[in-house]
């Protein structure tokens, strides 16, 4: 990951520190929802990302649990950042996490019950998901609380929109359908948000199973570098200057 | 060194004690979804309106891996109109799907007829053998009100094998597992007869 920290923490004058803590979260985001995409750029957490987003539903639920665990990990590693010494830092990061899976794994089982049957043992995976440990390291563990904050929102929502748009863009081609299912997450009354396109809709097998995973989340990566390529080349012909592209063949 | 140890087990402790914590509040409410979700499939195999006992609570556990397709005791939960048997519904595994094994609820009534059947858990190739689900197809349905008997024993089969139950196209070998698996499990319930409510 390309974790070069763009932020001093320099005396300022009242306007300017506002102005300033802005232009930072702004960066935070752009980097959570774009630039360092954690699912399109770092290529972080692919296990669930490809194995649960055959429908939309699926991919808003681990979505939206990940950015929970994301969110309660940065804030509480931000929080202890100056108590822990280096040696047991990565200990501390991993039983925090842990427990916060664990904490919405059980909420899910509670309130959710037959989403969490669906995405079963995804959830607890969540503790793998280097995306989240990684976003603990690089991030949480040098910066203040609500920086942390700003970062596991976009971080998080960053990877939940390639989740959900993964899950549809499957289960249109796959299953003829979008938003099927969503009263698993909504309750009885989002039954009818299920758009189905063709009735005698053949089903496309290749996009429900794992290689269409890869095939999906493939064209995705491509249809960002295609968009970064043609921005970079807007740039070049505006300014006249080189601009360095940022695509996914920088990270190692 | 001293120092991180006892703060490294502080943070486990927190841990811990937090997660005892939303374990204790949750408890209730991961039992209560459980439970409902159980009357819910339960409700589809035998509707609720035949019985009014508790069958979670009278239940009795069978073993049988020849008929019931698992090596693991089996719950089976009765269903009781004011204390005389209606049926019983029990889960039964077909270990021969297309891709492992296919969790299968079964209904059946006191005389043998089948109440009904609902596929819980499998994972046959979606658009081909997943037409065993209620969402995807009615061809569960097939099983309702049918029982075997000494005579019709040879017509539980699909129709490729000489039955009388339909196969899909280009899938056959997961309504085979589910006709097997339910056939099956019918002869285990005819064989056992009484003793299953006592």
């Amino acid at each position: 990951m390309n974790n070069i920290n763009p932020f001093s923490d320099e005396k300022m004058t009242q306007p300017n520190f506002i102005k300033t803590k802005l232009s930072e979260y702004k960066h935070i985001a752009e980097n959570g929802l774009w630039t360092n995409n954690q699912a399109l750029v770092a290529l972080l957490g692919l296990c669930p990302l490809l194995a649960v987003t055959n429908n939309t539903v699926n991919g808003i639920g681990l979505g939206l649990a990940t950015m929970a665990v994301l969110l309660i990990s940065n804030v509480l590693v931000s929080l202890i950042r100056d108590h822990v010494s280096d040696e047991i830092r990565i200990p501390v990061f991993i039983a925090i996490i842990a427990s916060a899976v664990t904490i919405i794994d059980l909420l899910m089982n509670a309130y959710l019950h037959t989403l969490h049957g669906i995405l079963g043992i995804f959830i607890p995976l969540i503790v793998t998901n280097c995306a989240i440990l990684g976003r603990a390291e690089a991030f949480a563990s040098k910066q203040p609380v609500d920086k942390a904050i700003v970062d596991a929102l976009f971080m998080g929502a960053g990877f939940a929109i390639i989740l959900i748009l993964l899950g549809a863009f499957r289960e249109i081609i796959g299953n003829g359908t979008l938003f099927d299912q969503m009263d698993l997450m909504f309750g009885e009354s989002a039954k009818s948000l299920t758009i189905t396109f063709s009735e005698n809709y053949q089903p496309v097998l290749l996009a429900i199973l794992p290689p269409g995973a890869f095939i999906a989340l493939g064209l995705f990566i491509a249809v960002k570098n295609y968009i970064e390529i043609r921005r970079s080349d807007k740039k070049q012909n505006n300014l006249g200057i080189q601009v360095d592209v940022q695509s996914a063949q920088t990270i190692k | 060194m001293f120092k991180s140890a006892f703060s490294l087990s502080l943070f486990t402790f927190i841990g811990i004690s937090l997660l005892l914590g939303v374990m204790q509040l949750t408890k209730d409410d991961i039992a209560k979804a459980e439970r409902k979700a159980l009357l819910s499939a339960f409700n589809q195999v035998l509707p609720a309106h035949y019985y009014n006992n508790d069958p979670l609570q009278d239940t009795k556990t069978v073993i049988s891996e020849q008929h019931l397709g698992t090596p693991e005791p089996v719950t089976i939960y009765r269903a009781r109109l004011d204390g005389k048997p209606v049926g019983i519904i029990l889960e039964t595994i077909a270990p021969d799907g297309y891709t492992g094994n296919i969790h299968i609820l079964i209904g059946v009534f006191k005389d043998g007829r089948i109440s009904g059947v609902r596929v819980l858990k499998h994972r046959e190739t979606p658009g081909l053998g997943d037409k065993i689900e209620i969402r995807r197809s009615n061809w569960i349905t097939g099983f309702d009100a049918q029982y075997l008997s000494e005579d019709n024993s040879a017509e539980w089969r699909v129709k490729k094998d000489g039955g009388k139950f339909d196969q899909f196209t280009g899938a056959t070998i997961t309504p085979r597992a589910v006709v097997t698996a339910v056939r099956n499990t019918l002869k285990f319930i005819n064989k056992k007869g009484e003793v299953l409510y006592e």
